[in-house]
């Protein structure tokens, strides 16, 4: 035992700490992103912005958008179930490795667009979007259901909550990968 | 390593035996680079905090991202299909239909292209119902199991019993005379999904009824061809969500008499037929639907056999029971008109 002992720590002895001072990120070849001090925003690669991206044409009923309490009733929605589903243990590992600050202005703009109360979506397409995220249809239902929640809490009745998951569900083939 | 690790002990076993005595080595000099300031760990307020710039509501986002949910993701990283998960449900409330009395999933007597069982994709479910239905002159009862492989396959069994009370007595085959009906099926969804997906695309799901009546020798009696017989359906259903109206229809081709509690086919030469079944439903709520059926059926045997109907409320308590109650209009069983009444019926899915 002592013996065992002995050696192992001879053997530590041998080893060559590393030299001090290494940029380990450069060695190898790590960019750090930094967010953009203005939006608090991760760069993304570009892409040509248009509302076609939105993924479905708007509602034209001023009705629908006071249901949802305006553009900033639609825009606190989108937030609260991207907040929502950080926090759902079923799908935050999916929200963990992406850009919240991002996401909750972009599906706000997407929300407000589609529901027509007169923003434009800046986002990317929904395909180019969820690319290699592998979300399966359990991942959307669980999104669905943090979505109801919020629109429940902001007061939205049911049958406008249907209306705007009538927007998105046909994306569902862009975003569900397996 | 294993194989490495004894030659490396006899190696050093060498380098000690060389050695004089223990205490007259001197202590030992370890170079080591700290990799981790010990004060920083354990006082995270010592960390110097993002620059951030005051006044953007932005800030407190993306620093609440840079600590909590990388912790939060390594706590959530797990295989994507565990044991766990197999069994870990996944269906949007309702989205799993109500059992019918012969046990498919369905709107409680038409049959839809929904899958039983609260699992999706990968996931193996469940739901076991009891249904009963009091008419004027007749009870029915009856109970099934159901098992859902993903959102594709779904494996039922239920058996109906009808009690003929007092017209068992006038139809001369005794007071309460029971019968009884056992229904195998199968049921493929095939293409579609019926909340996502193109709103023009329902879900559409093939499938068979196989049916075994318990009173062979009576029904044969009553005039039917046989005691066994099996229905072929297809099924279109679909959510649409822009005027929250579900909508389903299936195709039967049955040679059914009565859902075969009175055998199949007659003995005249009557058989198979095409049959249609109808549903349309109004969600109300998350957890509450409502809705009308129709359900055509065949007259074989000449007694006057009516189509069905009803009208329903189905309500979700939580994920896994759902209750459903409903008016129905059977018209005129066994030569006995005006058979309505009221249907009550329990699903409990995982």
């Amino acid at each position: 035992m002592l013996l065992t002992t002995t050696s192992a720590a001879i053997l530590m002895l041998l080893q060559q700490a590393p030299a001090e001072g290494i940029n380990w990120d450069e060695e190898f070849g790590v960019e750090i992103e930094e967010r953009d001090p203005v939006t608090g925003e991760l760069p993304v690669d570009p892409y040509t912005q248009s509302n076609d991206n939105a993924g479905a044409t708007p509602h034209d009923s001023a009705r629908l958008v006071e249901a949802f309490g305006g553009a900033d009733g639609i825009r606190r929605i989108a937030a609260r179930t991207v907040e929502l589903s950080e926090a759902d243990p079923r799908i935050a590992a999916i929200f963990a490795a992406h850009d919240m600050v991002r996401l909750k202005r972009t599906l706000g703009e997407q929300f407000c667009y589609l529901l027509g109360a007169g923003c434009d979506y800046t986002g990317r397409d929904m395909q180019t979007a969820h690319a290699q995220m592998g979300v399966t249809k359990s991942d959307m239902n669980a999104l669905v259901e943090n979505l109801q929640a919020a629109m429940r809490e902001a007061d939205v009745p049911f049958a406008a909550q249907n209306r705007l998951l009538a927007k998105l569900a046909p994306m569902s083939d862009d975003v569900v990968e397996r | 390593m294993t194989a490495l690790l004894p030659s490396m002990l006899s190696l050093a076993s060498a380098a000690v035996s060389a050695t004089p005595a223990a205490e007259v080595l001197p202590p030992p000099q370890i170079a080591f680079v700290p990799v981790l300031e010990v004060s920083a760990a354990i006082a995270p307020d010592a960390i110097e905090p993002l620059s951030e710039p005051a006044g953007q509501d932005w800030a407190a986002d993306a620093q609440a991202e840079s600590q909590a949910p990388a912790r939060d993701a390594v706590e959530n990283r797990r295989p994507r299909i565990a044991f766990g998960d197999v069994f870990a449900g996944g269906k949007l409330l309702l989205t799993n239909g109500v059992a019918t009395i012969e046990g498919s999933s369905g709107g409680g007597i038409a049959r839809w292209a929904t899958i039983g069982g609260r699992q999706m994709s990968g996931g193996i479910g469940a739901s076991f119902h009891g249904s009963a239905i009091e008419l004027s002159d007749y009870g029915w009862r009856s109970y099934g199991v159901l098992v859902g492989f993903g959102d594709r396959l779904e494996l039922s069994y239920a058996r109906a019993n009808f009690d003929t009370r007092d017209v068992g007595a006038a139809l001369g085959i005794g007071q309460g005379y029971t019968f009884n009906v056992d229904t195998f099926g199968a049921k493929l969804r095939v293409l579609g999904d019926v909340v996502y997906g193109e709103s023009w695309l329902p879900q559409i799901a093939v499938g068979i009824e196989h049916k075994r009546s318990r009173d062979g020798a009576l029904v044969r009696a009553l005039g039917a061809a046989d005691d066994d017989g099996t229905d072929y359906t297809i099924s279109a259903t679909k959510l649409i969500l822009a005027r929250s109206l579900l909508v389903n229809a299936t195709l039967r081709y049955t040679e059914a008499n009565e859902l075969g509690l009175l055998g199949f086919g007659s003995a005249a030469g009557e058989g198979y037929e095409l049959q249609f079944e109808g549903s349309l439903a109004y969600q109300l709520s998350r957890r509450a639907v409502v809705g009308a059926e129709y359900r055509t059926k065949p007259d074989n045997l000449g007694l006057g056999d009516d189509d069905w109907m009803d009208i329903f409320a189905a309500y979700a308590l939580n994920d896994n029971l759902t209750v459903t109650a409903a008016y129905v209009d059977l018209g005129s069983v066994a030569t006995f008109s005006d058979q309505r009444g009221g249907f009550l019926s329990a699903q409990v899915a995982f």
